[in-house]
């Protein structure tokens, strides 16, 4: 398995706590259309992203990511710097 | 010649169902809670709304300086001698006698050797976060943080982190995760206004400087009857020295409008040269200015009023909680005393059978409040006399047994 299929199903597991209406992810999933997140659970979700990877989202990345897969992307990205 | 234009998209359609809600609870038949005209004011706690006299408890007008008579005298004074207003900026030619004076007030009020005075309280953060933070800096900010910290950091190029609302362990891990020697300046706030709760300053500032952060801490909700000099939350918690800026305004307890930030920085002054928000607007009004330094040097001294509007705050927060009201905090910790309601239509209902009967709070309501909750803010004031807060008591019995809030 890739790195990247690891991380993405990392995330899909965080995800799932948080994923009430049972939505089928994928890479084009969005937090704001499809998983119909408040900004506070997206405080929650990113606070468990951050602490699983030991990595910090600012806000200002988290402005531009849309999709579960641009969230993975940015997630391999960090994890290496 | 044909015609190929398309009608403009109406970007007013955006607010159509802002609009709906809006009409919404005006078609359910109760008095539009964000339109409350006062139709006259008669001292800091008593207004005409609707006809009727009310009794106010949702000012911010902590110690009721509105109607002091040495206040409203310099105010007058000033109208007299400087005219209507400035028509200019404070680095132009916005910059008059009494806003010399007001900085003076400030810096003789917080003890620290520089003072910058701006127009809002809303502009000071925005002025202030957006300035110090540059290119390449963090802002570290509490999930909870007011609107116009929040703006602060849209407005500038900084990156913006958060951190759960007064947890100073999570503050501690991800301060703990910036580039350490990248600039960072931590944004708390005092009392946060919504709940009335007070930020663990003394364990937070600690973890900031650990991290080799500055603190800004704005002090809005405390300014007057925190710490032995009332200068806030901060200086109650023996954090004199500590706090590189605190921001505050002339809104709530000083009983006008302005904001400001005073430190100790040697270099502060530069502020002012930086700011867009304080170079590009027109400097305070000269009456405004005038009461406000008067109203700060009465409050230095205002040892009476602080220790009745505490008396205040803990009859009405002990009288709600002996009801059965849920309040925003357990104890009473600051003189916001924030009553939780199980919906907007209970809160409504609240709102409008108190001010029915008499007495006007804020009602709130997501976005403004954290975590979706309906409340209603009572803002307690030292010019409530004895017998008002026990009138006000009966009046939450009453509308909170109508609407089944309270058994």
């Amino acid at each position: 398995m890739s790195d990247r299929q690891q991380t993405f199903d990392k995330v899909a597991e965080l995800i799932a706590p948080f994923n009430k209406k049972g939505v089928t992810l994928g890479e084009a999933t969005t937090f704001q259309g499809d998983l119909e997140w408040d900004s506070l659970t997206v405080m929650d979700f990113v606070a468990a992203i951050e602490d699983e990877f030991d990595i910090l989202i600012t806000m200002n990345m988290q402005a531009e990511i849309e999709t579960v897969g641009q969230l993975v992307d940015a997630v391999e990205k960090l994890k290496t710097q | 010649m044909t015609d190929t234009t398309t009608p403009a998209r109406d970007l007013m359609s955006k607010f159509d169902p802002l609009i709906a809600e809006r009409q919404a609870l005006i078609d359910s038949g109760v008095t539009d809670p964000f339109a409350i005209v006062m139709e006259q004011v008669k001292s800091p706690t008593e207004a005409v709304i609707k006809g009727k006299d009310t009794i106010l408890l949702g000012t911010y007008n902590y110690m009721g300086m509105t109607f002091d008579p040495d206040v409203v005298q310099a105010g007058k004074d000033a109208l007299d001698q400087f005219g209507s207003g400035t028509n200019g900026s404070r680095m132009l030619n916005g910059t008059f006698r009494d806003h010399v004076g007001v900085e003076q007030a400030l810096r003789d009020f917080y003890g620290m050797s520089g003072a910058i005075v701006f127009s809002t309280g809303y502009m000071a953060n925005l002025g202030m976060i957006s300035t110090l933070a540059g290119k390449g800096d963090y802002v570290i900010l509490d999930a909870d943080s007011h609107a116009s910290i929040y703006d602060g950091c849209k407005q500038g190029v900084a990156e913006i982190v958060r951190f759960r609302h007064n947890s100073v362990e999570d503050l501690d891990k991800r301060l703990g995760r910036l580039p350490a020697e990248a600039g960072k300046l931590v944004v708390l706030e005092g009392v946060y206004s919504m709940l009335g709760d007070i930020a663990p300053l003394k364990d937070m500032v600690a973890v900031a400087k650990k991290h080799g952060c500055m603190v800004l801490v704005d002090e809005a909700h405390s300014m007057g009857f925190f710490g032995p000099n009332g200068r806030g939350v901060y200086e109650d918690q023996g954090l004199e020295g500590e706090v590189d800026f605190v921001v505050g305004t002339f809104s709530k307890s000083v009983g006008t409008v302005g904001g400001f930030c005073v430190s100790n920085h040697p270099k502060f002054e530069a502020i002012r040269l930086a700011c867009r928000p304080y170079i590009f607007t027109a400097s305070l009004p000269p009456s405004v200015v005038a009461t406000a330094e008067v109203s700060i040097r009465k409050l230095m001294h205002a040892h009476n009023k602080r220790a009745h509007l505490w008396e205040n705050a803990r009859t009405l927060h002990n009288g709600l909680t002996e009801m059965g009201f849920t309040l925003g905090t357990k104890t009473p910790d600051s003189a916001v005393i924030a009553v939780l309601l199980d919906d907007q239509e209970q809160a409504v209902a609240m709102w409008q059978a108190l001010l029915d009967g008499g007495l006007y709070v804020n009602m709130a309501r997501p976005p403004a409040t954290p975590a979706g909750i309906f409340l209603l803010r009572c803002s307690v004031c030292a010019e409530h006399s004895s017998a008002q807060i026990s009138t006000i008591l009966k009046m939450f019995r009453a509308a909170g047994q109508a609407v089944g809030a309270i058994g």
